[in-house]
């Protein structure tokens, strides 16, 4: 590799950014001033190169400090870590988080998804663009949903420095995401994250139970309140055992595609090729959705230790969390809380003192849907375009660097605290037959009481909504987020069950249930949906990358059209929606007409 | 003399392609397979130097069980698979995806694809005059080649020529998401000030003629590149003692692009900058 770094040079901010990651440089083949040593060795090159996952972080660090990423600080983190610059250019151009182009330090990010739309994040965005006009030093971004769906609309202020500053406004008017944008530091703090739990308290909570219970910076509260008795029990079985345990309990995959958890297990665990690695997908980015986030800033712990669990059932010794971009009070808690585990030995090189090791590095995300799919977290987490990559081989035998990785997201992974507490059998004895074990629903939109919802798997959407308090007025519910699909009224008695909607012609996906009065124009989320899949594709293939283009623009020519001059283009969006789930390479283009199909075929919306 | 390379034993399966039984390499792509039982399974981001990146997904052939169509450029024969490729949900996927790519993107000098557009009855017009295309004037940055993103499939191929899978520059990548993605040097520069060493080896895997050598597109531009009247003579590069193959394509007794045969043990079509683009002083007849 003979790389060209080109001359343009870093400020000293931005190299200050990037040696804080990386530590000083120590020649002058990283970056260094040269010396008379450097004039006689060659060094860098491979040594440099197996720590090309650090890019990303790298790309945050300078981010996050200067606010955008110029050619000389691209050039510099290039030559720290041997990547060649027009692959790191193509990666900091792929998260819509970063910029290369400069911007001012602040940037306020403005929901303007689904559960935000419908609460009014047009006259938001309208009413903020006028207060922080162009000299204001703020750069107002419209994006996709921000997980703060309970709280709608929502908004979310970033302001550049050592160290960045965030400000959460949610719900947010038009003063409080101008105060956010204009003095992150001094706005007002979130609400605990209990707030997000109409059941909080109630005794009969699994999943929830220590949600607004425990002190989430508390590592003593955690074990006082049955943490780590899980672990405990794991050690008790060995990694056979908790993955025997897993399979029993019939715990299937909480992420949408319902995968059994204990045979994902137990494939990764019996890989002969080392080492093996254990991701936490927490890039929770279905719009709708927001349970992990709750899971993590209300107790951080619990997912401390199911990562533990599960790095021991398959035989990893390393575990990554790959966390949205867009979570800074989750990321702050789930940083103490892995700090406190570590300090305590709970990870690190002897776990409990059971002579395992394991230990969890924190990656995030930067803004990209497609990075939930779990081959492109790979390819985020190792410095790469988030693309996705094509299956087979499965994760189970090549995952993240080229090695046997078991993937599992939040929701999930907490699930295997209660398998070993309570044991398989009264686990899988909660819920139905096909889908054992409590589940969470997010519920916003024209409810009363938005929120995480825990119920065993079986209840009906009727019980969920009328429990959430369901307006008066319902014309749709998005079940399962964008890539899900609607339900009309008349069907709410869909039993909430991974075989009961499927029965149903429609899926619960990430446990999204969005309800929509009729004050809500239906065409207009149906564009905001079609915007969405078109703004979130990767580009690689092209029914995705060219199809959502004209998906979006079908639904823009109907508009409020109905009937026979709607029929054109309805047809259209049927030929071209089905070659995008036929063809596409990965989940993200093959669910892209999902929602869009069933509001036209259930709910009738160009009828 | 030829030599192939010969790569480790792998044993036989049998599967079934439209119904007849077929034998196969295990792992080997389910392409070769449809190409050596006579079917025409068209192709466009599969070539034969590269790791098929299964963008384009036009080889789409349906596998019994599997939920979606799966690219036979990528996925590996595996004994007892059952493989259709010419059925309606096959035929419809590969119909769609030509009427995709030819809104978006001029397919003029891409070899074979109006004879696909015609057998699959695929009318990209009917998305409308308005719907969205790549839009650009071609970049003619410098004197050697010319970048027309007009013409870019986005297939990837020109990536891993540069990078890992030939020649090791890395001087181009894809930069950007969705269908604002581009292949691009870094700051999306000129060619000038990246770090291509103008080997054109992006332009000898280029399916749709979106890289070019300048003199092509100087003579296309000019109404005088005439495929028809060119000879193409296969020869030994004089400038070093590798031994790579050249084939001078020549009309009018004027050398006007230098290609190298794919199946030549020692370069497999890759050729440095000399080899590729020094041959003026061929024709410098003063």
């Amino acid at each position: 590799m003979d790389l060209h770094f080109g001359d343009s040079k870093p400020s000293d901010e931005e190299r200050a950014a990037v040696d804080a990651l990386l530590g000083p440089p120590e020649s002058s083949w990283e970056g260094a001033d040269r010396s008379d040593a450097d004039l006689r060795w060659a060094r860098g090159g491979r040594e440099a190169r197996a720590r090309r996952d650090l890019l990303l972080p790298g790309l945050h660090a300078v981010n996050d400090r200067v606010g955008w990423i110029s050619e000389g600080a691209l050039a510099y983190l290039c030559r720290r870590l041997t990547v060649p610059p027009a692959e790191a250019y193509g990666v900091a151009t792929f998260y819509a988080m970063f910029s290369v182009k400069p911007r001012p330090a602040t940037v306020l990010h403005v929901c303007t998804d689904l559960a935000c739309l419908a609460a009014g994040a047009p006259e938001l965005c309208e009413g903020v663009e006028s207060r922080l006009g162009p000299g204001s030093g703020v750069s107002v971004q419209r994006g996709p949903c921000l997980g703060l769906c309970e709280r709608a609309p929502a908004a979310l202020a970033i302001r550049a420095g050592d160290p960045v500053r965030t400000a959460v406004a949610a719900p947010a008017t038009v003063e409080r995401a101008v105060l956010a944008a204009s003095a992150p530091g001094s706005a007002a703090g979130e609400p605990p994250a209990e707030r997000a739990l109409p059941q909080a308290g109630d005794p009969s909570l699994i999943l929830l139970r220590r949600v607004g219970v425990v002190d989430p910076a508390d590592l003593d509260d955690y074990r006082a309140h049955g943490g780590y008795t899980a672990l405990r029990r794991a050690f008790a079985l060995g990694p056979a055992g908790v993955v025997r345990e897993v399979t029993e309990s019939g715990l299937v995959g909480r992420g949408g595609a319902a995968f059994p958890t204990g045979r994902k297990w137990q494939a990764t665990a019996s890989r002969p090729e080392t080492p093996h690695y254990l991701v936490c997908n927490a890039d929770e980015s279905e719009p709708g959705t927001f349970k992990d986030r709750v899971l993590m800033e209300g107790d951080p712990y619990a997912l401390v230790e199911a990562m533990t669990v599960a790095g021991y059932a398959t035989g990893a010794h390393q575990g990554y969390l790959y966390l949205r971009g867009e979570y800074p009070r989750a990321l702050r808690r789930m940083e103490h809380a892995i700090g406190r585990a570590r300090a305590r030995g709970l990870l690190g090189d002897d776990v409990l003192g059971q002579g395992y090791a394991f230990d969890i590095e924190i990656r995030r995300g930067a803004g990209a849907y497609v990075c939930g799919e779990e081959t492109a977290l790979f390819n985020s987490i190792e410095g790469h375009r988030g693309e996705p990559r094509t299956k087979p081989p499965f994760p189970v035998e090549k995952g993240l660097f080229g090695r046997p990785t078991a993937e599992n997201n939040v929701e999930t992974l907490v699930n295997v605290l209660p398998v070993l507490t309570m044991g398989a059998e009264a686990y899988a004895a909660i819920g139905t037959a096909g889908s054992t074990g409590p589940k969470l629903y997010c519920v916003s939109g024209s409810v009363e009481r938005p929120g995480v919802w825990e119920l065993p798997f079986g209840a009906t959407l009727r019980e969920l909504l009328e429990r959430a308090g369901v307006r008066e007025g319902l014309r749709a519910v998005l079940l399962g987020g964008a890539a899900g699909g609607f339900v009309r009224p008349d069907e709410l008695d869909v039993p909430l069950t991974f075989e009961g909607t499927r029965e149903a012609g429609t899926t619960l996906g990430s446990g999204v249930v969005m309800a929509f009065d009729d004050t809500v124009p239906l065409p207009r989320l149906l564009l905001r949906i079609a915007a969405f899949f078109r703004d979130e594709s990767c580009g690689q293939c092209v029914p995705c990358r060219v199809g959502t283009v004209r998906q979006e623009e079908a639904l823009h020519r109907i508009a409020e059209r109905t009937g026979a001059a709607a029929a054109h283009d309805v047809a259209l969006l049927r030929e071209v929606g089905r070659a995008m789930r036929d063809a596409s390479i990965c989940g993200l283009g093959q669910t892209a007409w999902n929602a869009v199909e069933s509001a036209i075929d259930r709910l009738g919306v160009y009828a | 003399m030829t030599v192939t390379p010969l790569g480790t034993p792998r044993r036989l399966v049998e599967f079934t392609l439209d119904g007849e039984p077929v034998r196969a390499p295990e792992g080997s792509p389910l392409l070769d397979a449809c190409r050596s039982a006579g079917k025409d399974v068209p192709a466009l981001c599969q070539g034969d130097t590269l790791t098929p990146k299964n963008a384009c997904r036009i080889c789409v052939v349906e596998v019994e069980g599997a939920r979606t169509l799966v690219p036979a450029c990528s996925r590996g024969a595996e004994q007892g698979m059952r493989v259709r490729t010419d059925t309606e949900r096959v035929r419809h996927s590969r119909r769609i995806v030509l009427e995709l790519l030819a809104s978006s993107v001029d397919l003029s000098t891409t070899p074979r694809v109006a004879g696909w557009i015609e057998e699959y009855g695929a009318e990209p017009g009917r998305f409308g005059p308005d719907a969205a295309r790549v839009d650009e004037e071609p970049r003619v940055d410098n004197t050697l080649y010319v970048r027309d993103y007009d013409k870019c499939i986005l297939c990837y191929k020109c990536v891993d020529a540069c990078g890992d899978q030939w020649q090791n520059t890395f001087a181009i990548a894809v930069a950007g998401r969705g269908f604002d993605a581009r292949i691009a040097v870094e700051h999306d520069a000129p060619l000038t000030d990246s770090a291509c060493v103008y080997c054109g080896n992006c332009i000898e895997v280029c399916p749709t003629g979106a890289l070019s050598f300048r003199s092509e597109f100087d003579m296309r531009a000019a109404g005088t590149w005439d495929e028809s009247a060119q000879t193409a003579t296969t020869t030994v590069c004089a400038y070093c003692g590798v031994g790579c193959n050249l084939t001078l394509h020549v009309q009018d007794n004027e050398i006007v692009k230098v290609t190298s045969p794919h199946d030549n043990p020692v370069t497999h079509g890759n050729l440095c900058i000399k080899g590729r683009f020094g041959y003026q002083h061929v024709q410098n007849r003063d």
